[in-house]
């Protein structure tokens, strides 16, 4: 049976992991690569790496950072933040990372997931959506969530797959941040009206709720952060306890 | 010595990091002119059939797989290079594959396309390939199209996604696996090192 998968989101500054790491067994918490590693042992099945750094030199190290992850942990990973253009995703990609994550540029310009797909297949281009509630439904945010350009985020979502993205990372900005738990009825509408894997995003503080985003917000991934990332849950417990709920995880 | 194909398709450098990663020897090859010098072969593979047979051909590596496959030497197709290695696939009605497996590749009705994931496999066989792995072990999937094989005797694991279908192929010499041993953790390390060392 395919497995739920459960994937760490690095945020990464100048090829530095920030957002206060906490982990006895690292000795240094800011090397991704050893970050990465970490959670590929504890069980993760995929990484997320996102380049929060807007400096051009910033991105020239953030290659350097791919390269060394695919030298070092043999899961696959995602890259995105910043990625405006098909040679930013030739490079991500030709230093070894599985697939890219597109935002703000696939909103201002939407060929870019059909081109990427084309060239390097829609398995690589992961569309991310930055969703909002907005009256009855939800706008898709450009520029980490500092923009609304008035777009429907779940006709965005459906406008992505016809583009050729290969999944969706759905982050709530309602949720972000809170711990109150995934932002259910955004999760279980995009899903169920797209036939590509969603990824849920934001808003993780228990176990429970992780259960809920896959039974009710019909998630086929969970990203999580800080819960992972302060040690105050481990992947194998998570894990164990969507197990026993009866949700298939490896 | 160990032959990657390259046939300008997606990440297949990969496979060679995970090679290298167990210290074993290999190299990648773009065109007909560099095969020579090695002794087991490996056709990755991501992306489109019908564009990554047009790419193969234009390499000219299509013929010489082809009698590589038919001399029963040492090889190992991952994803899109297994199912390659059979007649033909709706994804690309056009364009023919290398045809050394009687059968075709047809695309998912159920669930998600593509399955993107772990998923476990079920073993039909034994085989050098799964030494130390477990009944039920998960690799990485990545795919929208699958294997219908006509020779039931060539499946050694079979997955479920909606339905049951092949996931590991196997004839003499040649390996073939539906999922990334490079991208799957400890286990598909394992896998490729009983490739390299007992297959």
């Amino acid at each position: 049976m395919l497995a739920t998968r459960i994937i760490p989101c690095l945020d990464v500054d100048n090829g530095r992991v920030v957002k206060g790491i906490k982990f006895k067994e690292l000795k240094d918490a800011g090397d991704p690569v050893e970050l990465g590693a970490l959670y590929n042992q504890q069980g993760a099945d995929e990484l997320t790496f996102l380049d929060i750094g807007a400096s051009y030199k910033s991105r020239e190290i953030m290659i350097d950072v791919v390269e060394r992850v695919s030298r070092e942990v043999f899961i696959p990973f995602t890259v995105g933040g910043g990625i405006r253009e098909v040679s930013d995703m030739r490079a991500i990609l030709k230093a070894g990372a599985d697939k890219v994550a597109v935002c703000s540029a696939a909103i201002k310009n939407p060929s870019l997931i059909t081109e990427g797909a084309k060239i390097f297949g829609s398995q690589c281009i992961v569309l991310s959506i930055d969703a909002k509630q907005y009256e009855d439904t939800w706008h898709a945010y450009l520029n980490g969530g500092r923009i609304d350009p008035g777009i429907d985020a779940l006709e965005w979502a459906k406008k992505g797959e016809e583009l050729g993205a290969g999944e969706i990372l759905l982050n709530s900005m309602d949720k972000d941040g809170t711990r109150e738990g995934y932002d259910l009825k955004l999760n279980k509408t995009v899903s169920e009206m797209v036939n590509i894997p969603v990824i849920a995003s934001g808003g993780a503080g228990t176990m429970e709720q992780m259960f809920e985003a896959i039974k009710i917000g019909k998630a086929d991934a969970v990203l999580l952060a800080s819960l992972l990332h302060y040690g105050e849950l481990t992947i194998k417990e998570i894990k164990e306890y969507l197990n026993n709920k009866g949700v298939c995880a490896r | 010595m160990i032959a990657i194909i390259d046939y300008g398709a997606g990440n297949l450098k990969s496979v060679k990091k995970a090679f290298d990663h167990l210290k074993v020897n290999s190299k990648v090859i773009s065109s007909a002119r560099e095969w020579s010098g090695f002794d087991k072969l490996v056709l990755p593979g991501v992306g489109a059939f019908g564009a990554a047979a047009q790419r193969l051909n234009k390499a000219g590596f299509i013929e010489l797989t082809k009698e590589w496959l038919i001399a029963d030497k040492p090889f190992l197709g991952i994803c899109l290079g297994l199912q390659l290695l059979f007649e033909s696939s709706t994804e690309s009605t056009d364009i023919d594959g290398l045809g050394f497996f009687k059968g075709k590749c047809v695309r998912f009705q159920q669930g998600k396309v593509p399955q993107i994931g772990w998923n476990q496999i079920q073993l039909k066989k034994d085989s050098k390939l799964l030494d130390g792995i477990t009944e039920n072990s998960f690799f990485y999937f990545l795919h929208g199209y699958y294997i219908q094989p006509e020779n039931e005797d060539i499946i050694t694991a079979n997955t479920e996604y909606g339905i049951t279908y092949p996931s590991i192929v196997s004839k003499g010499n040649v390996y073939a696996v539906q999922f990334h041993p490079e991208k799957s953790g400890d286990v598909g390390l394992q896998l490729l090192k009983n490739w390299v060392e007992k297959c």
